[in-house]
């Protein structure tokens, strides 16, 4: 069969240094045959620069999510892909496998579907490509008898990426991996069955370098910081400015500062801990000298997704500092996302994400929705328009009285329907 | 026939990430105290317990078959204890516990898989991306094709640490954007509003169709004795959302469609903070099977970047300090109309001073 094959354009992808995607999947249609019809498909993309699949809905019994349908609409041509569709496969946080977990992973692949995988999705998942109708029903039951379990598409929650945090960095102020679990294991309901009003990602980073890009594409970025003192060991600072040079230091690590919170003093280092914003780019550049500090945990930020539908946004802060130790912390951590899901469940509208909800509501409206205070560090400055909605008649006065405004979302409904 | 199995077990969970750990990692979790860096593709991490364990990172294609990943097991059973990881930027990353045995793993990884052994620090990083023709319904671009052209121009830039500060790059094949904020990325453009196939829009919740439209360009309509939808042209910023919502409302087109390149995204929260990409040039042909014109401007992007930037300055922040103007003087891209923002925080984009570069 693949004699015949005629990939003029795929076939210029065989060459060049980079690992060649074609020369692979050539590869594997010796196993699975079916691959040949999916090289044609593509070449007939790249001859016409145009897309021949169809996306459905379809899931595996008790399932709402884990399975990505995809019919191709040159069926009656190239009938082995004619249902050619993705499931959705949980990772191991922060990405690790043992080889035999793998090798589990490439025979399910190669027996019940098209025998190629990605690793990873872009929101971390684990995708099996290539499977019939039938066959997948199949393969997750397999998948699911050896230990793999499937989900996160669809209007719910997605599966969480995390970076390698404390198993293998020293900069990680958070067990990331441990949290990945935690939240994957008690909300794996909202994974199988999507519920909310479109996609919910978690993702976890263990410090700022922020390694798992939580902030520009997540609804909820979780980073790690600390809210101690900046730990310093002076004497490796000396032995680094004795081989820098105290210029190099100054010009990128000191001036570097966003805040401007260090100076160097002959050759030790002082830094303002107070203005600090733990931005990571001095430990980075000094590690052995600096390290973050000993009281560690996370900041929450909210609302972060890529394009559609109102563009780009970046999360932004919600919760300064939250200590993730403890069992009683997961609790606390836990009652905020879950006052989020009730209050955005409810209210939101249908493919709203929870970023754009809150730029309709006002981020106002939405701490009272959920149940949180105002806090001078979710701002970048207080708003400069003076087109100030108060909902009580004397505005709460300096140093005064306790946040008592009336929540307009959660105002008891009045008038004559309310009564009937 | 096969006898009805009984289901399988539900709510499995993520799977127990313990035992998938290197058995370093399982005996040093949490107790890191340092790293450095050997050379391009290879770090070391230190440990309170005097543990080294040395990590070299591989740029993958991230689709892979079966028998591919195979040879990646075999790789790591045979140096690595058999344990491995996958990065968020598509690598695979394999650790031993001395110097010694690293060069004759980069040897195997290179003889065996054909992986390039690099990616880390100031190297042009592996590509995140999604997948295009090859199994997406809404793309008008290829992902694994674009980012073979484009990695096979940048294997240098990948295999060695030449630049001010790391470089990453995303593609995207629609406007839904797939791809994360990052130094650089290469997106799909439409150049049309779109056209409705009003015998099957009617199979699609319209009601969903028109309020989806970010823009509310979408109202409903009658035509022929069905109902239908019609697009306010002048309102439509050719997004895209409808057709994510409804395939009967073509949004893309083979013959008009082109890439344009972002520049200055970046999304780890050091020095400046994340920041979003903002666009650098427009018009690039949508060109498979190599997509020659967009490996140009890249190179164009990654030249002056080269060139001008300091010590630790990523795209953005190289721009932010030198200005747009120079920016656009620097890299011969072209500055249109169609670089203004015109959309809901347009003015916050505005100069408003009277600070200019003359």
């Amino acid at each position: 069969m693949s004699d015949e094959l005629k990939l003029p354009l795929l076939d210029e992808l065989e060459t060049g240094p980079w690992p060649s995607f074609v020369k692979d999947l050539k590869d594997q249609a010796q196993r699975n045959p079916k691959l040949n019809q999916l090289l044609e498909q593509l070449e007939e993309s790249y001859e016409n620069r145009w897309d021949f699949w169809r996306g459905t809905v379809l899931n595996v019994a008790g399932y709402g999510g884990g399975v990505i349908a995809r019919y191709s609409n040159l069926g009656d041509k190239l009938p082995d892909v004619a249902q050619f569709h993705t499931i959705r496969v949980i990772e191991p946080p922060a990405f690790v496998y043992s080889t035999a977990a793998l090798r589990q992973l490439a025979d399910i692949s190669e027996e019940y579907g098209a025998g190629i995988l990605q690793l990873h999705g872009m929101t971390g998942d684990i995708l099996l490509l290539g499977y019939d109708n039938e066959k997948l029903f199949e393969a997750a039951e397999v998948l699911m008898e050896d230990g793999w379990d499937i989900g996160g598409s669809g209007n719910g929650m997605r599966t969480i990426p995390c970076c390698i945090g404390p198993a293998r960095c020293e900069m990680s102020c958070y067990d990331t991996l441990k949290l990945t679990k935690y939240l994957t294991d008690k909300y794996i309901g909202y994974l199988h069955r999507p519920e909310f009003p479109y996609k919910y990602k978690f993702k976890l980073s263990g410090c700022a370098n922020d390694c798992s890009n939580a902030t520009s594409r997540s609804d909820m970025p979780v980073i790690g910081t600390w809210r101690d003192n900046i730990q310093i060991n002076q004497e490796v600072v000396e032995e680094f400015v004795a081989g820098k040079g105290a210029d190099w230091v100054i010009g990128n690590v000191t001036s570097r500062c966003p805040t401007l919170c260090m100076r160097l003093v002959g050759d030790r280092m002082e830094i303002d801990d107070r203005n600090c914003v733990r931005c990571m780019h001095c430990i980075n550049v000094m590690h052995g000298a600096l390290a973050p500090g000993n009281d560690r945990g996370v900041t929450l930020l909210i609302g972060g997704k890529r394009t559609v539908r109102n563009g780009d946004m970046l999360a932004s802060a919600l919760v300064p500092f939250l200590k993730l130790e403890t069992d009683e912390d997961y609790e606390t951590f836990c009652a905020i996302v879950e006052r989020i899901w009730d209050f955005w469940g409810e209210h939101g509208l249908e493919h709203e994400r929870v970023g754009e909800f809150i730029d309709r509501v006002g981020l106002g409206t939405f701490l009272d929705g959920v149940g949180l205070e105002p806090n001078p560090q979710m701002v970048r400055q207080p708003r400069s328009n003076p087109y100030i909605k108060f909902e009580e008649y004397t505005a709460p006065r300096i140093e005064g009285e306790p946040h008592k405004a009336a929540n307009v979302l959660n105002r008891e409904p009045e008038g004559p329907e309310a009564e009937a | 026939m096969s006898p009805i199995k009984p289901r399988a077990p539900r709510d499995n969970g993520a799977p127990d990430y313990e035992p998938y750990l290197h058995p370093s990692m399982q005996r040093n979790y949490g107790r890191w105290t340092g790293h450095r860096d050997i050379r391009p593709g290879v770090f070391v991490h230190e440990a309170e317990s005097g543990d080294n364990l040395f990590t070299v990172r591989a740029g993958s294609p991230r689709l892979m078959s079966a028998r591919l990943l195979r040879r990646i097991c075999d790789v790591a059973d045979k140096f690595c204890q058999g344990r491995l990881r996958f990065t968020s930027r598509n690598n695979v990353e394999f650790q031993v516990e001395t110097e010694a045995e690293v060069q004759p793993l980069i040897d195997e990884i290179e003889k065996v898989l054909g992986f390039p052994v690099g990616g880390t620090g100031r190297s042009v990083h592996n590509i995140i991306h999604t997948q295009g023709w090859l199994h997406c319904n809404l793309p008008n671009t290829d992902a694994s094709g674009v980012v073979k052209s484009i990695m096979d121009m940048l294997y240098e830039e990948f295999t060695h640490e030449n630049f001010p500060q790391r470089v990453k790059i995303s593609t995207s094949c629609c406007t839904i954007n797939c791809g994360g904020q990052t130094d650089i990325a290469i997106n799909l453009q439409h150049h049309h509003p779109p056209v409705i196939d009003h015998e099957m829009v009617g199979r699609c919740e319209l009601p969903k169709v028109i309020a989806i439209c970010p823009v509310m360009a979408i109202r409903p309509d009658r035509k022929d004795g069905h109902d239908t939808v019609e697009v306010i042209e002048e309102k439509c910023m050719y997004c895209g959302a409808c057709h994510a919502q409804c395939p009967a409302i073509e949004i893309r087109d083979g013959d008009t469609d082109t890439l344009s390149i972002w520049v200055g995204g970046k999304s780890s929260h050091t020095r400046s903070g994340p920041a979003f990409m903002k666009l650098a040039a427009i018009g690039l042909p949508n060109n498979p099977p190599r997509w020659p014109e967009v490996g140009d401007a890249l190179k164009r992007l990654l030249n002056a970047y080269k060139d001008g930037a300091r010590e630790f300055e990523r795209v953005g922040e190289w721009i932010d300090r030198i200005g747009w103007k120079n920016f656009f003087d620097l890299t011969g891209f072209e500055f249109t109309k169609y670089h203004i923002d015109n959309y809901r925080w347009a003015r916050t984009t505005f100069n408003t001073s009277s600070h200019v570069r003359l």
